[in-house]
C-alpha cells in the first residue's frame, strides 16, 4: 500500500512538477536580468487557455503549445515596457500583469470552459505492482524539460548573452559602461519567461487538465516564484525544487485518490505551506545569491 | 494636476477595455451604458456602490498601511477570508452571549484573524526569510481553503443541502442594515478606520515615524526606531482592518459563512490604494471608481454573457496606465 504510494506519488510529480519547471525556468531568466515578474500566475493562465482555444480550433495540440508560447510573450510586452522603460515599480507592474492574465484568460477561455480537449500525445510508461499500476505519462514537455534546463543553463552560464544578461541584472550602470543594451537585454528576459510562462500554462491545460476552467493554475505561478529563491537562481536546483513540490500537488492527489480520511481542504493547503515552510530553508548564503539589482528601476543614464 | 491626469488615465484605461471588448464581439458601450443606467437609475444600483465601497476601503487600508513604511501586503484577500473565519467562530461559539458583548468580541475576532493572517509574512519579513509580496500572495490560497474546510466539516450547517455554509449567526451578532436596502453599519467601520488612520499619519509622533521608515528604514533604524515593531503593528493593523471587511461581509450580508466571501476585494483594493497614496479624499474617491467597474463587471456577466474576471483587464489597464504614465517618476519618487 505504502510503496504503491510512493511509486504513484513519483510518478505523478513528473506531470505535476514540469509545468513548475518551466514557469520557474522563466523567472529565473527574468531575475537574472534584474526584473521581477510577480505577475507568472496571470501569463500562465492566458497560456493554459491560448492553449485550450487554439487546440480546439486546430485539432492538433501542437498548435497549442505555440500558442500558448505566443500568448505568454505577447501578454509579457506590455509589463516589459513599463518595467524596462518606464521605471515601473516592478511588483505593482507585476500585479498588473495577473490581472490583465486573469482578465484576458476568462476571456479566451469562456467558450471551452468545462469541455474535455484533445490533449498532448503521450506515452505510458507502466510500473506493475501488486494493486493496479503506476503510470508515469510522457508527453513532449516532458522530455524536452530536461533539455531546456540544460540550455538555460548553458545560455546563462557559458555564452557572452547570458553574461551580459546577468551583469545587467548585478549592476546595469557597470554593464552600460560595459557596453550592454540593458533595454535589449531586459525585454529579451521578460519576453522569454513569458513564453516559459505560457508553455507552463500549456501543460497543465493540455497534458494535465485537458480542459479550461478559470483560474486553473490555481498559484502554480507565485509557488514557482518562490521556487526561484528556494533554487538561488540556479537552473539545475530548479529542477530538484520543481520535483519535490510538484510531489506536494501530486501526493495530495494520491492520498485523496487512497480514500484516506482527512478532508480535501486541508490537503489542498499543502502545497503552499509547503512552500511557505521551504522558505526559510533556503538560507542567509540562499538570499545572498540574489541578482543585487533584483527589482530595483534602472535611473541611470543611458 | 494630479487628480486630472489620474482622470485621463481612468479614461484611457476603459477606452482600451472597450477596444478589447470589441475585438472579442461584445458591446462595450452598450455595457457601459447599461452600467450607467443601472448604477443611476435605480436606488439598488446606486446603494450598491456604497455596499461595496466599505470593504474595498477596508482592503485599501490593508495595502496603504504597510505601504508608508515601504511594505507591499498583497494579501487582503486572505487576510477578509482570515477576519471572517474567525468573527464566524466567535459569533457562533458566543452565541448565547448579551448582543453588548457578541459583536464587539465578533468585531475583534475579524480584526485578530485579519491581523494573525498579516503577522505571518509580517515575521518572515522581519527575520530576512523572504519578501512580504511572495508570502502574502501565497497565504490568498490557503484562507479561502480554511473557509472551505469549515464550512464542509465542523460548521455545517445541517439545512444546507448542496450549497454549504456555517449556521445562521444569531441576531446578537450581526451589524446593523439599512432597512430597504443592502447598506450596513461595515460603510461606519470603514470610515471611522479611514480617518483614524489620516489622523494617526499625519498628526502623531508614530505617524511621522511611520513616515520617516517609509523615506529610509536604514537610516531610521540607524536613529533609533523600532522599525522592526512597526513592520510587525503595520502589517498587523492593516490586515486587521481587512479582517473587519471580512466581519462585515458575514455579519452585514451573507449573515452566515459561506465559501464565497469576498469577489476578489483583496485585489481591488491593493489597486484602490495604488492609485490613492496616502490620501483619504483619494482613497474614497478611487473606492468609488473600483466599486463602479465591479459593477462594470456584473453587468457584462449579466447581459453580455462575459465572465465577471473579464474585469481584470479593465483594472490591469488603469494599473499599466498609471504605471507607464509618469516616465521614470515612480523611479525618483
Amino acid at each position: 500500500m505504502i510503496a504503491v504510494l510512493i511509486v504513484a506519488t513519483l510518478a505523478a510529480s513528473v506531470a505535476a512538477g514540469t509545468s513548475l519547471l518551466y514557469a520557474t525556468l522563466g523567472e529565473i531568466v527574468a531575475e537574472r536580468a534584474g526584473v521581477i515578474n510577480l505577475g507568472l500566475e496571470g501569463v500562465m493562465l492566458a497560456g493554459a487557455a491560448a492553449g485550450c482555444a487554439a487546440t480546439s480550433v486546430t485539432g492538433n495540440p501542437y498548435w497549442g503549445v505555440l500558442a500558448a508560447v505566443l500568448a505568454g510573450a505577447a501578454i509579457s510586452v506590455v509589463f516589459a515596457y513599463a518595467v524596462v522603460d518606464c521605471g515601473a515599480n516592478q511588483l505593482a507592474a507585476g500585479l498588473s500583469l495577473l490581472f490583465l492574465g486573469l482578465g484576458v484568460s476568462a476571456l479566451i477561455g469562456r467558450p471551452y470552459s468545462g469541455a474535455i480537449i484533445h490533449g498532448l500525445p503521450s506515452m505510458s510508461l507502466r510500473a506493475p505492482l501488486e494493486q493496479g499500476a503506476a503510470v508515469l505519462s510522457v508527453d513532449a514537455l516532458v522530455l524536452l524539460a530536461l533539455p531546456a534546463t540544460a540550455l538555460v543553463w548553458w545560455a546563462l552560464s557559458a555564452t557572452r548573452w547570458g553574461l551580459r544578461l546577468r551583469a545587467v541584472g548585478e549592476n546595469p550602470a557597470a554593464a552600460f559602461a560595459a557596453g550592454c543594451n540593458r533595454r535589449r537585454l531586459q525585454y529579451q528576459a521578460v519576453l522569454l519567461s513569458g513564453a516559459c510562462s505560457g508553455l507552463a500554462g500549456a501543460h497543465i491545460a493540455l497534458a494535465v487538465a485537458f480542459t479550461w476552467a478559470e483560474g486553473m493554475t490555481g498559484g502554480r505561478g507565485f509557488i514557482a516564484i518562490a521556487l526561484v529563491m528556494f533554487a538561488r537562481w540556479n537552473p539545475w536546483a530548479a529542477v530538484a525544487g520543481a520535483l519535490v513540490f510538484g510531489g506536494a500537488e501530486a501526493l495530495q492527489l494520491q492520498l485523496q485518490a487512497s480514500g484516506l480520511d482527512v478532508s480535501p481542504f486541508l490537503m489542498n493547503m499543502l502545497p503552499y505551506v509547503l512552500t511557505l515552510a521551504a522558505l526559510p530553508l533556503t538560507g542567509r548564503a540562499g538570499r545572498l545569491a540574489a541578482p543585487a539589482a533584483l527589482g530595483r528601476p534602472y535611473t541611470g543614464v543611458e | 494636476m494630479q487628480i486630472e491626469r489620474t482622470f485621463w488615465k481612468v479614461l484611457i484605461a476603459f477606452a482600451a477595455f472597450g477596444l478589447v471588448l470589441l475585438i472579442a464581439g461584445k458591446h462595450p458601450l452598450q455595457a457601459y451604458a447599461d452600467t450607467a443606467v443601472f448604477v443611476l437609475g435605480s436606488l439598488e444600483g446606486f446603494t450598491e456602490l456604497f455596499v461595496r465601497m466599505s470593504p474595498l476601503v477596508m482592503a485599501a487600508l490593508a495595502v496603504s498601511i504597510p505601504a508608508r513604511i515601504g511594505l507591499f501586503n498583497v494579501g487582503g484577500e486572505g487576510q477578509i477570508y482570515m477576519g471572517a473565519l474567525f468573527a464566524t467562530g466567535t459569533a457562533l461559539s458566543l452565541a448565547h452571549a448579551p448582543s453588548w458583548l457578541l459583536l464587539p468580541a465578533t468585531l475583534a475576532s475579524g480584526f485578530a484573524g485579519g491581523a494573525v493572517w498579516a503577522l505571518i509574512p509580517a515575521l518572515m519579513r522581519i527575520k530576512g526569510v523572504a519578501n512580504e509580496a511572495i508570502t502574502t500572495l501565497l497565504l490568498n490560497y490557503i484562507a479561502p481553503l480554511a473557509v472551505g474546510y469549515m464550512i464542509f466539516g465542523p460548521w455545517r450547517s445541517p439545512e444546507s443541502l448542496s450549497y454549504p455554509q456555517s449556521p445562521k449567526l444569531v441576531e446578537g451578532a450581526r451589524l446593523a442594515v439599512l432597512p430597504g436596502t443592502r447598506l450596513h453599519a461595515g460603510l461606519l467601520i470603514a470610515a471611522a478606520c479611514l480617518a483614524l488612520c489620516a489622523y494617526v499619519l499625519y498628526r502623531t509622533r508614530w505617524g511621522l515615524e511611520m513616515r520617516a521608515i517609509g523615506g529610509n528604514a536604514l537610516a531610521s533604524q540607524h536613529l533609533g526606531l523600532p522599525v522592526r515593531s512597526y513592520i510587525g503593528a503595520c502589517m498587523a493593523i492593516g490586515g486587521g482592518i481587512a479582517g473587519l471587511a471580512g466581519m462585515a461581509e458575514v455579519s452585514a450580508i451573507q449573515g452566515r459563512l459561506v465559501a464565497e466571501i469576498s469577489p476578489g476585494y483583496g485585489y481591488m483594493g491593493f489597486l484602490v490604494a495604488w492609485l490613492a497614496g496616502p490620501s483619504a479624499a483619494k482613497t474614497v474617491a478611487m473606492a468609488f471608481l473600483l466599486a463602479f467597474i465591479s459593477s462594470v463587471g456584473d453587468v457584462l456577466q449579466i447581459t453580455q454573457g462575459v465572465p465577471f474576471a473579464v474585469v481584470n483587464i479593465l483594472m490591469a489597464a488603469i494599473l499599466f496606465s498609471v504605471l507607464c504614465g509618469g516616465k521614470r517618476a515612480g523611479a525618483l519618487q
